[in-house]
Order: structure tokens, then C-alpha cells, then sequence
């Protein structure tokens, strides 16, 4: 089967693979780059494990072509550490107790991310609505929603 | 002599196992917020090849056929797996300890027994040539009648869904049919009692639905020995269970888990190592083969469904003096655990209550659904909801406080249990008062003074004789009364008190000697 190359920004570095039509995004990162921590959870778009952001916008990498992302950045929770330190979204995950199996939290990370991003101080609200389209099986969502909340820049005043 | 220098070590630990009451972390927690716990998934092996499973189209069908020429012909194909490539192709898992026959096969014979069975297993270069091989598996399939209600499966003439069990129940002690409680004589109670309330209650299989799904990686390693990492939640069972079914001693394996994406039960099966492990054994290469989420929604174990009658006599003072209950657990096609959950849903009876008359039947059924396995309680879950919405009912029934009701009826300390053991250590009346307060439910002063401490025993730990039964199985009737609508007949006067200690306590029954058997390898078991 014919390959096509493919470059793009993977957490701030340049990179090049070779993928068969019809790859997904989530399959190129963790096959070809080797990249696990977004994860596999149904391939449908349902569950939001895979969760990535795309030039800052969060994305179902299960759900993405990986060919769509050339020339683009791809951020995974794999970068989102500052070297050994953790970034304060992980930092409130692990001290509001906010994963359990841990399947889901690489993808509900990237989600709270996108939301920090774009607005460093949420609602209760914004919060969940932002990790909608994130099944968690395990906690249940109010550590998580709790963490996010306290990863915010209001959280962080309060605390 | 030498001598270790233990004084570097000395501060090393300080033994102090005072945890309660302060915020530990979780050792897997830094893992878990940076991607890296290493599930099994997240291992990428050079050469690996993909196995993917071809399923029964039908629920039940005999197999005149299985044509895999063309599928052995397609492009990327390794190795096709047939059932008899499988070493051991017939287990039981709780054969280990000597608990049921075998009688689940790890890729279908002669027949299927639920829709999406394995029949042929195909192990490729990717898992899309895997998917195109099981395209052009050809089978020939001979569709014969299917039985999915439990009722229905024991009727005179359903269907044989496993010729291991001709009966489709679990056969217990190699001779019964069921789980069987009695204690007192519940007909004559129910004879006498004020109000008799009837009931049935219909679970439905729940799927685990774990964010990862099922799956595992075999790799050959040195010493003839192989490497799984695996998304089981029962490790050394699935070592085991893998040693027998591919008849090898069980320290050919080396099995890496324990990092599991999700499991409440749904990953106890050994659902994919053993084909996995074949696969690896038969090519040389390491093999993958992890469930699609269709394929863990559809076909990975869900819950058993039970339906459950209760038949309860109860006093207009709102003692409970009766309670008969009949249970089918659905099995599914396997027994996989489900006979073990009928031990324990008949050794709940009747609930954490003083009832002196309590008759119970609970069977394990097979059917044509998808084999059930463990959750989160399975066996015991259900039957709580059943016995504590007929608890509400009864409360309504006799015109009592749903939670005053449970009060008067809770087992106290030195009462005798259905099953012939005293009660200890009891805690029902605390839990209900502490669970009033905190929700702001008033309680009257009688039943806020009452104790699990106080009043048991005496009366309450006589054992009512039971009469003896003839053996004949007494046919079960297909809709059973209900008296739920019966408008409440009781007031509101508080009921008398239990009956007072009279001490000493008359003697207990001996406690049956211990039979359990312990699994010591998978080439025995030794009693103990």
C-alpha cells in the first residue's frame, strides 16, 4: 500500500513518519511515534481517551486522519510536563484524587487544558461542560471537575 | 562473617502504618497523570502480529462446516487457528478449584451457544488483514432453536444449550439442581401471617464497559518461556487458566499486569490470553489481540441478569414471619462464575433480617445469551435490591416508617440466621439511626433507643423445625400473585418490643466442618 509522508509538530518538535491511507491520528502517535499516552478506548469518537489538541483545539485523535494534521501541532499529554515538573493541571489531578484506573485521564487532561487555555478561570459549569465528551467508569467526575477547578488560575488564588 | 550494614538503612522506615485520617496518595497516581502506567497496550513489540476472533452469527447453531481456504490464501495472513489447535479445548474456570465441569471450549466444535462465540481465531500482519482474512471465513451453520429466558430454559423440552448440563442448570455437589435455604416452615407462616406480599423482580445484564478493552500481548521469550502483558484483573488465575488450556506447566508464562484500564469484573474471564499465547506459540511472534469496543459491549461478559420472587407473610405489627424466595441467575452459555454467584445470592437470604421461617431455591441457569461473569458484588447486588424494594413495599403494606420498619426487623447479636449461624458483630440498627439523622428522617424515640446490642437472642435464636420435603420438583408457575396494590390495613401504634433474652441461650448446632477445597497447581488440588 502506497505511503505518504507526513511532518507536523509533536509537542513542540518536528517530526516525519510515513502512514497508510486511512491512519488515524491515534494510531500515528502511539505506532509510529511511539507516543502512548493518548489512549484507545472505542475508536468511535465516544469516549474522548484519545483526546489530543490540534493547534490548541481539542480533537478525538481516533477520529482524525492523520494526513490532516501536516504542517500542524499536535500536543499530547506526554507534553505538557516542564521537564521533571508537573504541569498544574497533573499536580491538582493527583492531590483531588482525580483518577483511579487512570485510562481516562490522559484524555480528560488534554480536555481541561483546552479549557485553561482559552479561559483560565471557568465556572463549575464551563468545567463540566468542557470534560463532556469524557467518559470516566471509575471516580466519577466531581474529583475531576474538583481538580480542574482547582488547576484554575481562581483555584490557585483561592488556595 | 560479614555483616550487612544495616545502620545505612535505619531511617528507612519507620513502621508507622498510621494512615487513617490523612490524604495519601496513590502509589500508580504520578503515572496516571502523565500517561505513562504502563497498560498492556502500551507495548509496542518489533514483529508483532494481530489476532482477531471469527464470531458465531447465531445464538445457537450447530457448525456442518468451516471453510478457512480462502481466508488462509489472504493477503497478510500468518496462521489460522481452529479448534483443534487448542491443546485443552474444553475448561471450566473455576475449575481450579474443583468447582464445575468443563464446559466452555476456547474456539467453538461442534456448536455455538451464544451469538458472537469464537469460533476460528486468524492471527495477521495488521488488524485490517486480519479483519479482511475473517471476511472469507466461510461457515455452514445449522440454526437450531435458542432458549433466552431463564423460566423458559427449564421448562420440560427447551433447547440443551450445553450438553455439559442437560438440564441447563448448574449441577452442585455433582447431584443438585440449586441452591437450596430452609430454615423453619415458611408455607406455615405464610398460612398464618397477616399479609402476604409477592413479588418479582427483573434485572437486566449490565455491561462493565471499561474504558479499556479486553486484551493482551504474547511475546515469545528466551528459555522457551512466554511474555503476556495483560488487562487482566485476576493474574495468577489467568496464568493458570492459560497452563491448562495450552497444557503446559504454568511457569512457561510470565505474566505482566496489574495496570488495568477499568475492570469491575468484566476482566476475571481469561477472554484472550489463552488464544493469544497459542498464536504466539504457533508463529513464533509476539501476538496482540485486544477487543474492539463492539466487541466488549456485545460480546466481553456483562452482569447476569437475575429474576427474583419474593413471597413474604408479614404481621400487621410489622414483624416480617415468612419470606420465600425463588432466583434465576442467567448464566448465559458458560458457567464461567455464575455458579459461584448463585452461593452467594442464596447464602444473602433473607437479608440482614431476623425472619424465622425463610425458604429459598436459587438456581444457575443456562441460556443463550452471552456468559455472565462477575460484578461488583454479582450474586449478592441484586438480590439486595430485590429484598430491600420488597422491605419498602412491606413498610407501605402494614402502614410503618420504611425505616422503623427495618429497625424492628434488623438481626441483632445472638440471633439465629437462616443459614444456622449465630449473628455477631451486627450493625443494621446503627447504620438505619445514623443513615435517619444524617438524612433528617425522623425516627420515634423507641426505635432511636433500640440497639443491635440489645434484645437478640433467647427467642429469636430458636431454630423452628422444618418439615421434610419429597424430592419431586415442584413446577414453578409462570405469573405469580401480586398483593402490592392491597391499601395498608395497619395503624400507626408502635409495635411491640422483640422478645427479651432468656438466658442462657439454647444450644447451637454444630458448625458444619470446613470442606473447602484449596488450588494448590493446576495439576491438583489437595482438601484441606
Amino acid at each position: 500500500m502506497a505511503k505518504t509522508a507526513l511532518q507536523f509538530q509533536h509537542n513542540g518538535r518536528d517530526v516525519a513518519i510515513f502512514v497508510d491511507g486511512g491512519t488515524n491520528l491515534l494510531v500515528a502517535l502511539r505506532e509510529l511515534i511511539g507516543d502512548m499516552t493518548p489512549k484507545f478506548g472505542c475508536g468511535q469518537g465516544g469516549c474522548g481517551t484519545c483526546s489530543v489538541l490540534i493547534d490548541g483545539e481539542l480533537h478525538l485523535s481516533c477520529l482524525t486522519l492523520a494526513e490532516t494534521v501536516a504542517g500542524r501541532s499536535v500536543e499530547t499529554l506526554d507534553g505538557i510536563k516542564d521537564g521533571p515538573n508537573l504541569h498544574p493541571l497533573q499536580r491538582a489531578f493527583a492531590d483531588n484524587f482525580a483518577a483511579q484506573c487512570g485510562y481516562c485521564t490522559p484524555g480528560m487532561l488534554m480536555a481541561a487544558k483546552a479549557l485553561l487555555d482559552r479561559n483560565p478561570q471557568p465556572s463549575r459549569a464551563e468545567v463540566v461542560e468542557a470534560i463532556s465528551g469524557n467518559i470516566c467508569r471509575c471516580t466519577g467526575y466531581e474529583p475531576i471537575i474538583n481538580a480542574v477547578l482547582a488547576a484554575s488560575s481562581g483555584g490557585r488564588a483561592r488556595a | 562473617m560479614l555483616e550487612l550494614r544495616k545502620d545505612i538503612f535505619a531511617d528507612e522506615r519507620d513502621d508507622n502504618l498510621k494512615e487513617i485520617g490523612k490524604g495519601t496518595q496513590r502509589q500508580d497516581m504520578l503515572g496516571h497523570v502523565t500517561g505513562t502506567s504502563p497498560y498492556f497496550d502500551d507495548h509496542k513489540l518489533q514483529g508483532m502480529l494481530h489476532l482477531k476472533v471469527v464470531r458465531s452469527a447465531h445464538a445457537h447453531a450447530r457448525l456442518r462446516r468451516i471453510d478457512t481456504s480462502e481466508a488462509e490464501r489472504s493477503q497478510g495472513v500468518r496462521r489460522v487457528i481452529r479448534a483443534s489447535d487448542v491443546p485443552r479445548n474444553l475448561n471450566t474456570l473455576l475449575s481450579l478449584i474443583n468447582f464445575g465441569k468443563d464446559d466452555e471450549p476456547s474456539l467453538a466444535v461442534d456448536k455455538v451457544r451464544y451469538k458472537g462465540e469464537p469460533i476460528v481465531a486468524i492471527v495477521a500482519d495488521s488488524p485490517r488483514e486480519a479483519y479482511e482474512a475473517i471476511a472469507k471465513v466461510k461457515i455452514d451453520y445449522e440454526v437450531l432453536p435458542a432458549v433466552f429466558d431463564v423460566e423458559d430454559a427449564l421448562k420440560p423440552g427447551a433447547p440443551v444449550v450445553n450438553e455439559v448440563y442437560p438440564k441447563n442448570t448448574f449441577t452442585y455437589h455433582e447431584t443438585y439442581d440449586r441452591q437450596q435455604l430452609r430454615f423453619g416452615d415458611a408455607d406455615r407462616a405464610l398460612a398464618t401471617a397477616d399479609h402476604v406480599l409477592e413479588q418479582r423482580y427483573q434485572m437486566s445484564p449490565i455491561e462493565h464497559a471499561p474504558t479499556e478493552t479486553n486484551g493482551s500481548i504474547a511475546a515469545p521469550d528466551t528459555n522457551g518461556r512466554y511474555i503476556v502483558y495483560t488487562s487482566t484483573q485476576a493474574l495468577f488465575f489467568s496464568v493458570d487458566t492459560c497452563a491448562k488450556i495450552l497444557d503446559v506447566p504454568s511457569n512457561t508464562f510470565h505474566f505482566i499486569g496489574g495496570t488495568v484500564g477499568g475492570g469491575f469484573g468484566g476482566k476475571v474471564d481469561t477472554l484472550t490470553e489463552p488464544l493469544c499465547i497459542l498464536g504466539a506459540m504457533l508463529t513464533g511472534r509476539p501476538v496482540r489481540y485486544v477487543f474492539g469496543r463492539e466487541e466488549e459491549m456485545q460480546y466481553g461478559p456483562p452482569r447476569g441478569a437475575e429474576r427474583i420472587y419474593i413471597k413474604d407473610g408479614v404481621m400487621h405489627d410489622g414483624r416480617v414471619v415468612a419470606r420465600k424466595v425463588r432466583a434465576y441467575f442467567d448464566s448465559g452459555a458458560y458457567t464461567r462464575l455464575s455458579s459461584y454467584a448463585a452461593v452467594k445470592c442464596a447464602a444473602h437470604l433473607p437479608g440482614p433480617y431476623t425472619i424465622p421461617n425463610v425458604h429459598g431455591d436459587v438456581y444457575c441457569v443456562f441460556t443463550n445469551r452471552t456468559p455472565a461473569t462477575a460484578m461488583r458484588g454479582f450474586g449478592v447486588t441484586a438480590m439486595d435490591f430485590a429484598i430491600e424494594c420488597q422491605m419498602d413495599k412491606l413498610a407501605h403494606l402494614v402502614g410503618m416508617d420504611p425505616m422503623e420498619f427495618r429497625i424492628l426487623n434488623a438481626y441483632r447479636d445472638g440471633d439465629m440466621k437462616a443459614h444456622r449461624r449465630e449473628a455477631k458483630n451486627t450493625a443494621l440498627i446503627e447504620c438505619v439511626q445514623v443513615a435517619a439523622e444524617k438524612a433528617k428522617w425522623p425516627l420515634r424515640e423507641d426505635f432511636k433507643r433500640m440497639s443491635s446490642r440489645k434484645d437478640g437472642g433467647g427467642a429469636r435464636a430458636a431454630v423452628t423445625p422444618t418439615p421434610r420435603e419429597t424430592h419431586a420438583p415442584t413446577p414453578a408457575p409462570s405469573q405469580q400473585r401480586t398483593t402490592y396494590d392491597r391499601a395498608p390495613a395497619a395503624s400507626r401504634e408502635p409495635p411491640p418490643p422483640p422478645p427479651q433474652p432468656t438466658p442462657p441461650s439454647p444450644p447451637r448446632p454444630s458448625a458444619p466442618s470446613h470442606g473447602a477445597t484449596r488450588f494448590s497447581s493446576v495439576f491438583g488440588t489437595r482438601r484441606r
